[in-house]
């Protein structure tokens, strides 16, 4: 902490801030595109141990699947947008 | 349509595979031509894929290229008010509509302003063609610009694509009354029927009839509005879903209709819920918030995903250009690979475009048939004798 209290008081605070939003901004990129992998990766998995169990459900467990991880991905776009934003607004 | 049921059809699929790998590299020479006056070693390598003429001076200093390289990619993915189609050779003026308390209604061609070197009555371009604002800095009076601009003018082409598209189709099925359908009238019902059947039909319930203009017209313009972005070129180039004013008024239409047609056990269940009183005061606020937060989603998640994939396909082909600027053999060594990554990422941004349609579509059916779904607390009838 003494040393982002030092950075602040330095001349260059703007500077300081400029470079440690932007890291925020891409460690948030990064920790939304994990929950992304995560939670795709268990929705693919499920989908296909019910194939397994059952293929002639594929059509529809394909579709719920493709749903599923449309709405995952909402959430992790919402990360993104607000990454983005610090990025470049 | 391509005919891919004849004997040529290897030749047919093979030409179309082709044409799509041609747009994909027109993608990049047309974002090549932007760099080429700080670059003109590494496109070279560009310009011998897809033939692109001359360079064009870029003026100012030479600023660092991940500066370049941002501009170019927010100038892309933004509104403008002129359209550069086909790689800022032949930049489309288009018109400019403005009210301001002052001077009324002026109407007159982009082109006055000269991509943004001059003003013209009193106005002047910023942002590189993105907003206009008084050329007097101290002037704070508002600007209400109605203009044409490239996101305005691809929602009328694509309005007009979907126009002709139906209209065509309504002829072939008067045409061949009672008979199965051939061509292209076979292609738009079977979406239509997929589309009616598993998402509206099962999502909306019964009364699905009513709303099925609505939410078939919603997936169609987003689908073609979505498909229109990824074609590099004159019609098609403009991001226009990824501009948020244009989800943002689709998901603002499904809230509407939500909270119109939302019956007396809808809004029972988000202000009265069937739970102990103690729960009121953790259930309703939930409730109420996921009632704006829904649509709000809806919006970001089509936004967001639409300007994810240009930004990436965007930035996949100028990794050539950062690596290039170290070093220009790096640059070329890059080529093949961010290339390839581009085609890849041009194919999975197409299904994207269906999918968020898709997903649009489904969820709004979705909120509908909440809003306007019978539980059938039917209170038994008392029986009455005649």
């Amino acid at each position: 902490m003494s040393l982002m209290n030092t950075l602040l008081q330095s001349a260059d605070v703007d500077a300081a801030k400029a470079m440690y939003s932007k890291m925020g901004a891409a460690i948030g990129a990064g920790l939304a595109a994990i929950g992304a992998g995560i939670g795709i990766g268990r929705i693919g998995g499920s989908a296909m141990e019910s194939i397994a169990r059952q293929p002639e459900a594929l059509g529809d467990i394909r579709s719920n699947m493709i749903v599923a991880a449309a709405l995952v991905e909402g959430a992790v776009f919402f990360a993104i947008v607000v990454c983005l934003l610090i990025l470049f607004v | 349509m391509p005919d891919f049921t004849s004997t040529s059809a290897i030749k047919t699929k093979l030409k179309f595979i082709l044409l799509l790998a041609f747009c994909a590299f027109f993608r990049h020479s047309a974002v090549a031509n932007h760099e080429e006056a700080t670059h003109s070693d590494t496109t070279k390598h560009e310009s011998s894929v897809a033939h692109t003429g001359g360079s064009k001076s870029h003026e100012g200093a030479e600023k660092p290229i991940g500066d370049q390289i941002s501009n170019m990619i927010l100038g892309h993915i933004g509104d403008n008010h002129d359209w550069d189609a086909f790689g800022h050779h032949i930049i489309l003026p288009l018109p400019v509509i403005l009210y301001t308390k002052s001077k009324g209604l002026e109407f007159f061609m982009s082109s006055h302003f000269e991509h943004g070197h001059a003003e013209y009555k009193g106005y002047k371009l910023i942002n590189s063609g993105a907003k206009i604002v008084w050329a007097d800095g101290n002037k704070i009076e508002s600007i209400y610009d109605f203009s044409l601009t490239k996101v305005a003018v691809t929602l009328l082409l694509g309005s007009l694509i979907i126009i002709l598209i139906f209209l065509s189709v309504a002829k072939a099925y008067r045409k061949r009354v009672g008979k199965a359908p051939r061509g292209f009238q076979n292609l738009i019902e079977s979406l239509i029927l997929f589309i009616r059947d598993s998402v509206i039909k099962s999502s909306v319930g019964p009364r699905y009839k009513e709303f099925m203009p609505l939410l078939l017209s919603i997936f169609w313009f987003i689908f073609i509005i979505n498909l229109m972005g990824q074609i590099p070129f004159f019609p098609g180039g403009a991001n226009a879903t990824g501009n948020i004013a244009i989800p943002l008024v689709l998901a603002t239409t499904i809230f509407l209709y939500v909270t119109v047609n939302g019956n007396k056990s809808f809004w029972k269940h988000i202000l009265l819920p069937d739970v102990p009183y103690a729960l009121y005061i953790l259930i309703v606020p939930i409730e109420i918030l996921g009632f704006f937060l829904r649509p709000f989603v809806l919006m970001l998640r089509l936004f967001a995903n639409i300007t994810a994939g240009h930004i990436i396909i965007l930035g996949f082909f100028s990794l050539i250009f950062i690596f290039g600027s170290m070093q220009t053999w790096i640059g070329i060594a890059v080529s093949p690979a961010s290339v390839a990554f581009t085609i890849f990422m041009g194919m999975l941004e197409l299904l994207v475009c269906f999918l968020q349609a898709f997903v649009f579509t489904l969820l709004s059916s979705l909120y509908i048939g909440m809003a306007i779904e019978d539980h059938g607390h039917h209170k038994p009838e008392k029986a009455h004798t005649h």
